[in-house]
Order: structure tokens, then C-alpha cells, then sequence
């Protein structure tokens, strides 16, 4: 399975900065062509639009680190083809399979019959060696999506690639130049292995574990006492604080556009533009923080769906999420500076007048540890374990702490009080979400490692890594990072406004130990669907008993994200939810069928964090 | 002769059903100890399928024919091997006396239930001066131990072989420390006690520092093995790596090792000394 004598990793340096003029060596001869007469073509997908089209997936000779390696490519080009079609066109998409394995394509956040969905096991059988699928749909919508594979881990092998939809009435927002960022990550190991390793042990990727020289340096600096306080709660939990992403750039190079840090993409523009940038988060594991040192970055909309524009410095998104957002260049030259949340490295492009300009590179952020929010949520007792309980022969945990407090979230404690007057008037016990925290029964097992039970309900969160940078020094004053509080879709967006008929609660669960996550504590293969009936309106509250974020993507039909007041903000096909936070969303399936739900880091949804719903 | 082999065979199976029983009270143990925990919580457990309307994945509307086709990662089975030590022995006051040790666990299996193999050995002069290998069956206990049943061959050059019957926990206890109890049962009311204990400091991200105990305990005196009943002996070893990958890491150490009570008193009749310290060289690995 695994080469017992690996060669040494590479340099930090080289690794996260990966080849200059990296990426798909076998490409299309249209693509290559384009790659060797223009450097600014270099990564950038080519563009097909139309209501025809075509796509072949093969294998393709790759190499981004040194190393030459096989992808899994879609019409040769990593990122796959920038597909262009227009709001209200029926497409047609014929996609030909030249692997020795069967293939898929998702067509990630669009609504369509469930048949085209491209799940295989759930939409359809997949698409055989050498047999030809064909994808009909009409595009009911229209904002940036993109498509990928969905089987195995062909996605994180190159099968990946944008999807534009035209607004039959016009863009909203005139842009003069409009580039796709999208943003991935590359290992030249072969995915399996990678996942193997992680059976294995759980942390063989994070090389920014807690030292005993932290320890001391800590001690020097707080006192023994607080230095071990620091850590005993960790320790006695079996918990890593720097445990931010289960793969970090000990194997991953980070790309934009398919590019290396060292390849640096570059999108031009000339002065006075309005730069339209739509960022999206193709990798398979990596959530990003991204940001334009200089520019301010107007969000204008999340997941394809305009939201009220919003000007912010950074955002953090996950697999799955898109952001579009407008920017104003005045200088000639700025860095796009994409970190994995884990700071282990960097995607790195560049907007600038012409090829070969650059701005200064940022230095990458520090590790932040994980808080005790993130292990408990709202903590309403301090840094008591009251909060939680974790895993099994704990039963201390269980009898703390009354259970009301236990079950009312801090936040929601708060705002019930200032709230009163509002809660009072609403008769409807569903006018908002409860907060009554009902964990699983098979939660209580070896799949689950944890599970909060004073969960925070904030929405406003910018999450570990992205608190208080200001203050901390690592940005300048002012600087806005996005939360999901800041995101509002624009009116007649959300146009279902009927309260939920019933909420259903899930929560999203694992062992890092053991490697295994699930909903409920059931991985999919022990799990039933969720039946929802079409065009029912229904409350969907997921509560993340874990210590990692999970990108959640419910395929079919759109998650509407609400407050823990009940007011609806934001649609989305993807919500991120934090450690120990708990989140509610409506939703209203249309088409019938079966959809895929799960979480889209690759290797949480392979282990199990994946269920099936059925709308009859 | 076939009688012998016919009466340890008996008393294996009976064993086997005996220790199989034990194995399943614990699975219940442990349902019934989450069931108390699911009604200590206030909301009694919700049922994980109370969404389904009676749907699974492969029947109700729109279920695809055939068999089920989407299988994860849950549903495959894996496979390591991880050489804990794999290291050259020397004695501290004699350079002269030295073996090579070998300690190596395989498992292969799901995430809550494994095949697990447990090889452990002395090579000295060329052979295989005495070794123990478990055969177990490995199942998740809770998020962090699994309960390891199955059976123990003990290899001696110079006494006498047994095979035990073996049930144990293996796991991750609070503040990190890698746990590994095993109780045995013999023929002739034989019982043993094995426990070990690691933990890794990290220094920095790449070298660290493993303390290591191990313990074990015998219920009888075994003169041809020359292992007394009660604490036989105790090894403290520190081993410090360096981790070229989290895969590759070769160490150096130091292990000492001390018996006790009837065991030393057989070592004092032979003529050696009950108490060693050694320095150590080896490999730690894992694919």
C-alpha cells in the first residue's frame, strides 16, 4: 500500500510554492496551444458555452511539485473547461468516459431533475468505462457554480471546473473584467493512500502540533500554572487544538486557476476597471481565507444567489461555497493571498496591469489554537467541561450542570431576555429554531469522540484564525473578515417567506481518533435517507459536535439560511458550520427524487458524513 | 499425545465461547451504559432513523435497482503495519551481550472491527530466542478503546511453548497515553497479565521523546519458563525519534528492566542478574 521508505517531503518552501509552469502536461492541443503563445492563459480554464457541449474524461499526465503524476482530468485542462450557458437554456452536456473506472459530473448548487444530478448510487449508475452520458436540463438560475466529479476522489484529482450561468435579464453588477479565481489544492500522492494514512493516524498531515518547547515558552511567559491549564483540558479530552484540517500542505500544494504559488496566476486589467472576481472553492479538503491586501472586497454574491452587497477584507470559504465579489484596482499590481485555514500554506495569484507585475506577498498568519468555543460552544459555566461531554467513561460530564442550562444556549439566552417582546407575539412554537439540544442515541457510541450541549447559535462568528486580527496585529486597523451574519439575499430571492411546517434536527459527528465521521454518529452505509415531501417548507437544524468545520451541501434544493431569531438571511447550496455551533436553514424541495447531503470535505464525506434524502 | 491436543482443543472452544460471551456482555455494557447516558440526558436520545419514514437506502421512492452501489469509506476495509520497535539491544555493562528486538502490530479490518496481530520477539545469536504472537479480533469498545479477543503463542528456545486464550483493551487513554491491557488464561489454570503504556512528547514537530512501561503479571510459577507468579518484571524504556516522515523514524534509547518476586528469585538461581539496562537502536515505522 504505502512505500515503507518515503522519500523525504520536500522542502516547505518548494512544496507550498510548487512549479512554475505547473499542471497538465497532455493537455488538449487547443488548450496547450493557448498555454504557450500567452502566459496569462497559463491555468486559466478554457471557456465552452452554448447549449451543446461536449466533455471527455480521461486520464492526463500531470505535474505540479517536480513530480510527474495522473490526474483525472475533464477535457484535458485542470481546472476542467469554464462551461458559460445562459439563464432559461435547455443544455445539453454529453460527457464521454476514457478512464479505465467509472465518472460522474455534479452540477454543484443547480437545480435540475434528479436524474442529472450525478450521484452515482443515488441519481443514477454513473457513467461506465467508454459509454457516453447525456446531461438535459433547463437552467432555472443563473450566478457562478461549478461542476466536478462525483466519484471516488476524482474531483480531488483534477476533476473540477466553473460554472457560469447568464441572467437572462442582464448582470446586476457591470464588471469590466470578469475572472474566474478558483481555488484548489493538488497531492501527488494517490488519494486512497492519503485517506489510509489517516486511518492510520489522524494527525500524520499536521506539523504544527503543540510542542513541549511551546509548553515552555508558554511557561515562561504565563506561569506554569496557567501554562498547564492551558493544555489540560486538551490533553485530558484527547484533543488537538492546532487540528484545523485533516490534510495540510505536508502533502497539498495549494493552486488558483490551477496554478502554483510559484506559477502565479495573473488576471489583467487596466486602470479604472471594475474587476469581477468569482471565487470558487474547488479543493477537496481546504477551506481558504482569502484576501486582496489593498483592495476591499464587495461580496455581491454567495453560492450563485446575489446577496445585498457587502464590502469586507477577507472571507473564509470552504469546499463547495462560492463568493463573487467586486473589486476597484488603483495600483498596478496586488497579491490574491488564498491561506488554508490550517496556515500551513498558500494559493497565491496576482491582479496586475500586465503579466509579470507583482504586489508584495503577505506573511502567512501564525497558528491559532482552537478555543474552548470551539471545543463547547457558548460557554455559560467558563472553561468548565460542563459544556460537553466526550466520548464514553465519562459519565462526570453527564450529571453536571442542570439541564436547562445545559440545553439553553448562552446566546439564546441573551437574546431571549432582549427578545422578549418579539418571542411573545409569536404564537408559532416553530417561528424559530429549538434550541433544545437533542443529541442522537447512537451518538453515544465509538463513532462519536464528542458532543456539545451548550452549542453557540451565533451566526456572527469569523471563526479560529480570523478573530480579532486587528487587535492581534496580523492586519491593519479595521480590517472585516465575512461572517455568515453579513450575508443577505436581495429581495425576491427568497421567495418561499411560509413559516417551516417541522424542523428536523442532525448533528454532525466524528471520531478524529478513529478517523470517522458521520450525522448522528451513523456513517452513511448505517444510515436511512431523510424523507422530506416535495414543496413541503421545512427547518433543517444542524449542530456540529465536532471540533472542525463542516462545508454541508444539500444537492437538489436550496438551503436557506435563518438566525436563531427565525429571520431568514441568506440562500446558499453550501453552509459552513463552525465547531460547536448550531445552525438552522429552511428549505422547500421542489424536485422530486433522492439527493446526496453531506459534508464537502472529500475525505469527511468518503468516511461517512453523507446521507441520502428522498423528496416523494 | 491426541488426547493432550484433544483436551486443549476442548478448552479452547470452551474458552472461546466463554470469552466471546464476556466480549458481547461488554457491547452491552456499553449500549446500556449509552442508553443511561441518553435518558440522563434530557432528551432521552433521539432516534437517529425518526426522519426516514421507513425508507433505506435501497427501498422506498426512487431508490435505484440492484444492489446498493454507493459504498464509503465506512464500508471498506483497511490495513497497517506499525513496527513500534524494531531495534538492536545492548547490554550496558556488557557490549558483548546483545539481541535484536521486534515489535510489531498488523491490523487489517473496518473501523470498529479489526483482525489485529501482535508480534513481539527476541533475536540472539542468530535465533529466535523467545517470542509471542496475538491473534485477535479487535472491536470498538468506545470513541477510544476497541476489545481485543483472541488468542496468545508463546515460542521459547530454552522453555517451554504455551497458548493462552486472550481478552484485552487497547486504546487511547486521557492525556495521550497509548494503553494495552491483556489478561490471558492458559492450560492448567494458567492466567497472565500485560500491560504497556506509551506516551510521545513532542520536542519539536519532528523529535520525540516516547516513555514506555510494561508490566507483566503471572498467576502461577512456570519453573520451566523460569516466570514466577505475582509481578514477573518491569521494563521502563525512553526512546527518543526523529520523524524523517510520520512514517520513517529511527531512535535511540534506553530500556530498563527489572524482575521481581519468584521470577528473580529463579534469575538469582541461574545466575543472572534481575535487573538489566540496556541501550537501544532501532526503527519505528508504520505503512
Amino acid at each position: 500500500m504505502t512505500p515503507l521508505f518515503q522519500p523525504l517531503p520536500y522542502n516547505r518552501r518548494r512544496f507550498v510554492q510548487g512549479l512554475v509552469a505547473g499542471g497538465a502536461l497532455a493537455a488538449t492541443p487547443r488548450w496547450l496551444h493557448a498555454a504557450l503563445n500567452d502566459m496569462t492563459e497559463l491555468g486559466s480554464a478554457p471557456v465552452l458555452s452554448g447549449r451543446e457541449i461536449n466533455l471527455v474524461i480521461a486520464e492526463t499526465r500531470v505535474n505540479f511539485t517536480g513530480v510527474s503524476r495522473m490526474a483525472t482530468t475533464i477535457n484535458g485542462s485542470i481546472p476542467a473547461p469554464t462551461l458559460r450557458l445562459r439563464e432559461g437554456d435547455e443544455v445539453t452536456i454529453r460527457v464521454s468516459n476514457n478512464l479505465p473506472v467509472s465518472t460522474s459530473i455534479h452540477w454543484h448548487g443547480i437545480l435540475l431533475p434528479y436524474q442529472m444530478d450525478g450521484v452515482p448510487g443515488i441519481s443514477f449508475r454513473g457513467i461506465a468505462p467508454g459509454e457516453t452520458f447525456i446531461y438535459r436540463f433547463t437552467l432555472r438560475q443563473s450566478g457562478t457554480y461549478w461542476y466536478h466529479s462525483h466519484s471516488g476522489f476524482q474531483e480531488m484529482t483534477g476533476m473540477y471546473g466553473a460554472l457560469i450561468i447568464e441572467p437572462r435579464e442582464g448582470e446586476r453588477h457591470q464588471a469590466d473584467q470578469d475572472f474566474v479565481v478558483e481555488l484548489s489544492d493538488w497531492t501527488d500522492e494517490e488519494p486512497m493512500h492519503a485517506f489510509s494514512k489517516l486511518k492510520v493516524q489522524s494527525d500524520v498531515y499536521n506539523f504544527s502540533q503543540p510542542t513541549f518547547f511551546d509548553f515552555t515558552a508558554d511557561v515562561s511567559k504565563m506561569g506554569l500554572q496557567a501554562a498547564l491549564e492551558k493544555r489540560q483540558m486538551w490533553n485530558r479530552m484527547r484533543m488537538n487544538p492546532t487540528d484545523l484540517a485533516d490534510l495540510s500542505a505536508a502533502t497539498f500544494t495549494y493552486l488558483m486557476n490551477g496554478t502554483t504559488p510559484a506559477g502565479n496566476w495573473t488576471g489583467r486589467f487596466k486602470h479604472g476597471d471594475r474587476v469581477r472576481l468569482r471565487f470558487i472553492n474547488a479543493a477537496s479538503n481546504s477551506f481558504y481565507d482569502v484576501r486582496i491586501p489593498g483592495l476591499r472586497l464587495t461580496v455581491i454574491q454567495a453560492d450563485g444567489q446575489d446577496v445585498e452587497p457587502v464590502t469586507v477584507d477577507e472571507f473564509r470559504f470552504g469546499p463547495g461555497e462560492t463568493y463573487d465579489v467586486m473589486v476597484d484596482p488603483s495600483n498596478d499590481a496586488y497579491t490574491i493571498f488564498a491561506q488554508s485555514m490550517d496556515r500551513s500554506g498558500y494559493a497565491r495569484g496576482t491582479l496586475a496591469l500586465q503579466q509579470g507585475l507583482v504586489a508584495p506577498m503577505p506573511e502567512p498568519d501564525p497558528v491559532e489554537w482552537l478555543t474552548m468555543a470551539d471545543m463547547m460552544g457558548a460557554m455559560n459555566h467558563g472553561a468548565d467541561k460542563d459544556g460537553m461531554d466526550h466520548g464514553s467513561m465519562n459519565q462526570d460530564s453527564m450529571s453536571m450542570g442542570a439541564p436547562e442550562t445545559r440545553t439553553m444556549p448562552h446566546s439564546k439566552m441573551s437574546m431571549d431576555h432582549s427578545m422578549h417582546g418579539m418571542q411573545k407575539d409569536s404564537k408559532n412554537p416553530l417561528a424559530k429554531a429549538s434550541s433544545t439540544v437533542r443529541h442522537a442515541r447512537t451518538e453515544y457510541g465509538a463513532s462519536v469522540d464528542q458532543r456539545v450541549n451548550t452549542p453557540s447559535t451565533k451566526i456572527d462568528d469569523p471563526g479560529i484564525g480570523l478573530r480579532n486580527l486587528s487587535q492581534r496585529g496580523l492586519r491593519p486597523e479595521g480590517h472585516r473578515v465575512l461572517t455568515l451574519a453579513d450575508l443577505k439575499s436581495i429581495d425576491g430571492v427568497l421567495d418561499d417567506r411560509r413559516p417551516p411546517a417541522r424542523e428536523l434536527e442532525l448533528h454532525l459527528t466524528g471520531n478524529m481518533e478513529r478517523y470517522s465521521w458521520s450525522f448522528d454518529g451513523l456513517e452513511f452505509g448505517k444510515s436511512t435517507p431523510v424523507s422530506l415531501r416535495q414543496n413541503e417548507r421545512v427547518r433543517i437544524i444542524l449542530q456540529n459536535d465536532t471540533m472542525m468545520t463542516h462545508p454541508m451541501h444539500l444537492h437538489g434544493m436550496w438551503s436557506e439560511l435563518e438566525t436563531d431569531q427565525g429571520e431568514l438571511r441568506v440562500r446558499r447550496h453550501t453552509i459552513p458550520v463552525q465547531p460547536a455551533q448550531r445552525i438552522s436553514y429552511l428549505t422547500t424541495p421542489h424536485d422530486l427524487g433522492r439527493w446526496a447531503w453531506h459534508c464537502h470535505l472529500l475525505f469527511h464525506m468518503d468516511a461517512g458524513m453523507f446521507r441520502e434524502v428522498v423528496v416523494s | 499425545m491426541r488426547l493432550i491436543a484433544m483436551k486443549q482443543l476442548t478448552l479452547l472452544l470452551a474458552f472461546t465461547a466463554g470469552a466471546l460471551h464476556v466480549n458481547t456482555a461488554l457491547a452491552q455494557m456499553d449500549d446500556g451504559e449509552m442508553r443511561k447516558q441518553a435518558s440522563n440526558d434530557s432528551s432521552v436520545g433521539r432516534d437517529p432513523h425518526a426522519y426516514s419514514d421507513g425508507f433505506t437506502l435501497t427501498e422506498g421512492p426512487y431508490s435505484q435497482t440492484g444492489p446498493r452501489q454507493l459504498k464509503l469509506a465506512d464500508e471498506h476495509a483497511f490495513w497497517a503495519v506499525l513496527g513500534d520497535r524494531l531495534e538492536y539491544q545492548q547490554d550496558s555493562t556488557d557490549s558483548a551481550v546483545s539481541s535484536t528486538l521486534y515489535d510489531v502490530q498488523a491490523w487489517y479490518g473496518t473501523t470498529f472491527d479489526r483482525f489485529v496481530v501482535k508480534a513481539e520477539g527476541d533475536i540472539a545469536n542468530g535465533t529466535l530466542e523467545e517470542s509471542s504472537t496475538d491473534l485477535l479480533w479487535g472491536h470498538a469498545f468506545n470513541a477510544y478503546f476497541d476489545t481485543q479477543l483472541g488468542i496468545r503463542l508463546d515460542q521459547t528456545d530454552k522453555g517451554k511453548n504455551r497458548q493462552w486464550l486472550a481478552l484485552g483493551f487497547q486504546g487511547l487513554a486521557p492525556y495521550w497515553f497509548e494503553v494495552d491491557i491483556t489478561g490471558y488464561i492458559g492450560d492448567e489454570g494458567r492466567t497472565a497479565l500485560s500491560a504497556e503504556a506509551e506516551y510521545e512528547l513532542l520536542l519539536i514537530q519532528r523529535l520525540i521523546l516516547q516513555p514506555r512501561a510494561e508490566l507483566n503479571l503471572f498467576g502461577m510459577d512456570d519453573p520451566e519458563n523460569r516466570v514466577g507468579s505475582g509481578v514477573s518484571n518491569l521494563g521502563l524504556g525512553l526512546r527518543l525519534r526523529y520523524e524523517f516522515s510520520r512514517q520513517f523514524a529511527p531512535y535511540v534509547g534506553v530500556e530498563w528492566t527489572n524482575t521481581y518476586g519468584d521470577t528473580a528469585d529463579y534469575r538469582r538461581a541461574d545466575g543472572e542478574s534481575t535487573s538489566d539496562t540496556k541501550f537501544v537502536m532501532g526503527l519505528r515505522f508504520w505503512f
